[in-house]
């Protein structure tokens, strides 16, 4: 008996704890002005109750539709031969994530021959890389649907500065 | 000693007279409908075979006589050649070649295989492409991802020469078909969203050595063009008439890379072939007409030399890449026969030229959803003569950077791709796979670093709106009036070229990947099968011990596996479209493998 409800409340304590940590590992906790973070400190989305994007998602979608959309497929849903990043966003570590678009990632051999290109060198990709993770980790927690987000809100002043000063440097 | 002499003096012999060979065995190979010696059948382009053993009555049997697994998997564009009783397969990358033979059930008499650093597989903008062989004087022509020309002997496979076209450490690559045109080889260059600078390019079929490069953009010099006697619809391009339409240096990143296909009319001496997009794809960045990007060009094979040049959309703001191919067919106009060229472009309008001249005498849209333009103007007297006329709610340029352009159809795939259409000169018509895909497109600012893709905007892609749904349509086009004759609603772009044959049959892949063959004069279904994977391929026929067969490459993949493998919605339906779009993963997987059909015995 003594066991059982051990059990159960180790069972009930888990499900909670699922829950929270699904609910909190995407929420954004900070911001920089820039954009937002989560409780790790990893790049995340924030999204308003009437669907408002904020401006790194936004951009992330921009940027993913125009350096990545050629391989991996509208909406990061992934094409006939390149997989689909909504769901590596979640699945890989933001390290990994970055680490992969500036290195690159080859798969070549008698049955594949993929090859992800290193963008390390590439500023439309490199400045905006943070804003791409933030979008497909929002396509990958389907907190934004397929599409261009609706509503954005603007750009913030301080994401403007950096911006150009990645850009330009 | 006396034997090996005789022997040796032969051989130069026919090395000096190779040259005039090569002409001949191209000739003589289009001539004879039993073979398939070349992309598209025929220097005219028209893809028709005057085969008609299998025919509008008994196309309904139609049934599978062997296949061939190629051993590769991702996007198959182009088509097997057949020569005497070899037939050769090409593949994407790594672009092996097989020689099959026909008398031995396919057995495999050489393979090809060229080692190429993977490292070209990821700045290849649009999948791993290649758009298929040519034949000429017992020699195979293949142009690998990498740039390397290389000329195999057809009897052995082995190499000739190699040739290096281009650097894909800038993201020069290649995907198109050399042609054989005399003692030359031609081939193009992609790259466009890399911000390459397209050239065609002559290489002597002897040795492998370049004969002449002729750039679309730069310096009259490079370009290969004389001011005074190349023209643009009649009248001189004029001095540095493409270095005057680009603000500063952009003209070298500014694309028109080449990478559709070329045709030839032996007679007037002249090769066609179209330009694709200026770089980037931001209008913004690159005031100016963008010479000559977008253009349908007539050279001299011999030397390169431009005669004419057709700027179809000047200033492009949407990527309609103008590098389809040009069907060189001869119709009378106005009770006059004519020598034409029929160009579908990726913008949505079908033009009709005189070939020689390059006078333009139609130009129609071949899909009533096109509407970033009115019309072209056709009136000789007017500045704006053979400029469309840009709607202004669609351009992307007069509604600037940063602004999301919405609605504008077709989308950046075009109404048509590079998949080459087909002339029946029974019926008179053009057959025509299509996309009926519109898009919203947001211009914006983005800097160039070598070998990295230059862009500069994002675009979303929908069906078509208020039509039947689909993404595709397949089409018979009357040339002459610029009219739809009929069309078959597909429910995914048509990416796949068509064959038409003296048997009153078409034939056309489909993304689902149905080889399917109509009625070429109402169109209606005679016959579908279902092939392993998605066909992008070109339909080929060909005749052995006999026997018509007719094959298809399958492998799903291009520009259509990328972006229709997810299906396509439009944002702006809300949220009731979603589930409703149809989305190519959930009817066909990666996969090369050729289908030969026939009749039954």
């Amino acid at each position: 008996m003594k066991s059982a409800v051990s059990i159960l409340a180790l069972a009930t304590l888990f499900a909670g704890a699922v829950l929270a940590q699904d609910s909190a590992k995407t929420d954004a906790v900070t911001d920089d002005g820039i954009r937002w973070y989560d409780a790790d400190d990893i790049p995340t989305f924030n999204i308003a109750d009437d669907g408002t994007v904020d401006w790194s998602t936004f951009s992330g979608y921009r940027r993913y539709h125009a350096e990545c959309h050629v391989c991996h497929g509208p909406d990061g849903e992934g094409s006939s031969y390149a997989p689909a990043l909504k769901d590596s966003a979640v699945r890989l570590d933001y390290y990994d994530f970055v680490a992969i678009v500036a290195s690159g990632k080859k798969d070549v051999g008698t049955s594949a021959n993929q090859v992800m290109p290193a963008f390390g060198t590439n500023p439309n990709v490199m400045c905006y890389l943070d804003d791409i993770y933030t979008y497909l980790r929002a396509r990958g927690s389907d907190a934004v649907p397929r599409g261009r987000p609706a509503q954005k809100a603007e750009k913030p002043e301080a994401y403007a500065e950096a911006e150009n000063a990645c850009m330009e440097g | 000693m006396k034997k090996s002499m005789i022997g040796l003096t032969a051989g130069l012999l026919l090395t000096a007279a190779m040259p005039a060979a090569a002409n001949e065995s191209s000739l003589a190979g289009q001539a004879d409908a039993k073979q398939w010696t070349m992309q598209l059948s025929n220097y005219s382009g028209t893809s028709f075979s005057e085969l008609n053993q299998i025919n509008k009555d008994n196309v309904g049997d139609l049934q599978v006589a062997w296949s061939f697994s190629t051993g590769v998997l991702r996007g198959h564009e182009g088509s097997p050649l057949v020569v005497g009783n070899v037939m050769y397969v090409h593949t994407p990358f790594p672009n092996d070649v097989y020689a099959l033979d026909l008398n031995e059930d396919g057995k495999i008499l050489w393979r090809y295989h060229p080692e190429q650093n993977p490292d070209v597989i990821g700045v290849m903008c649009c999948d791993t492409v290649n758009r298929g062989l040519t034949y000429a004087d017992d020699t195979i022509f293949l142009s690998q991802a990498d740039t390397t020309l290389v000329a195999l002997d057809a009897t052995t496979g082995a190499v000739k020469w190699t040739a290096v076209n281009g650097d894909p450490a800038k993201g020069e690559t290649a995907t198109a078909t050399p042609l054989v045109v005399k003692d030359k080889v031609l081939i193009g260059i992609s790259g466009g969203e890399y911000g390459v600078r397209g050239h065609l390019s002559a290489y002597n079929i002897a040795d492998g050595t370049l004969a002449w490069r002729a750039y679309s953009t730069g310096p009259d010099e490079e370009m290969l063009v004389d001011p005074e006697t190349t023209t643009h619809l009649g009248k001189p391009i004029g001095a540095d008439s493409s270095l005057n339409s680009w603000e500063g240096d952009q003209w070298q990143i500014g694309g028109g890379t080449t990478w559709g296909w070329t045709t030839y009319d032996p007679e007037l001496n002249l090769i066609y072939y179209g330009t694709g997009n200026p770089s980037t794809w931001n209008p913004s960045q690159r005031p100016g007409d963008n010479k000559w990007s977008m253009t349908i060009m007539a050279r001299d094979p011999d030397t390169g030399m431009a005669k004419w040049f057709y700027q179809k959309t000047p200033h492009d703001e949407w990527d309609y890449d103008g590098v389809n191919e040009n069907i060189l067919v001869d119709q009378e106009i106005d009770g006059q026969m004519r020598k034409l060229l029929v160009n579908f472009d990726r913008n949505g309008f079908a033009y009709t030229l005189d070939r020689e001249t390059g006078e333009l005498l139609v130009a129609e849209k071949f899909d009533p959803a096109v509407n970033w333009a009115t019309h072209v103007e056709m009136d000789p007297n007017s500045d704006q003569y053979g400029r469309p006329q840009v709607v202004a709610e669609y351009s992307t340029a007069q509604n600037g950077e940063d602004t999301n352009t919405t609605g504008v159809c077709p989308a950046a795939l075009g109404s048509k791709d590079q998949q080459p259409a087909s002339f029946s000169p029974k019926t008179g018509l053009f057959y025509v796979p299509t996309n009926h895909v519109c898009m919203d497109y947001e211009p914006f600012r983005v800097s160039y670093a070598a070998g990295q893709p230059y862009v500069g905007a994002t675009l979303s892609m929908f069906p078509a709106p208020d039509s039947h749904g689909g993404m595709g349509n397949f089409i018979a086009w009357d040339a002459v009036a610029g009219e739809i004759k009929w069309s078959l609603p597909e429910q995914f772009s048509v990416w796949s070229g068509a064959l038409s044959t003296d048997g009153d049959i078409v034939f056309y892949g489909t993304l689902e990947g149905y080889l399917k063959a109509v009625d070429a004069t109402t169109g209606e279904e005679l016959y579908k099968f279902k092939t392993p994977s998605g066909i992008i391929g070109n339909v080929f026929t060909y005749e052995h011990e006999g026997k018509q067969y007719v094959g298809v490459l399958s492998g799903i993949g291009g520009w259509a596996g990328i972006g229709l493998a997810a299906g396509l919605t439009n944002a702006n339906d809300g949220l009731g479209a979603v589930g409703g779009y149809a989305a190519l993963s959930d009817y066909t997987a990666l996969g090369g493998q050729l289908t030969v059909f026939s009749l039954p015995d």
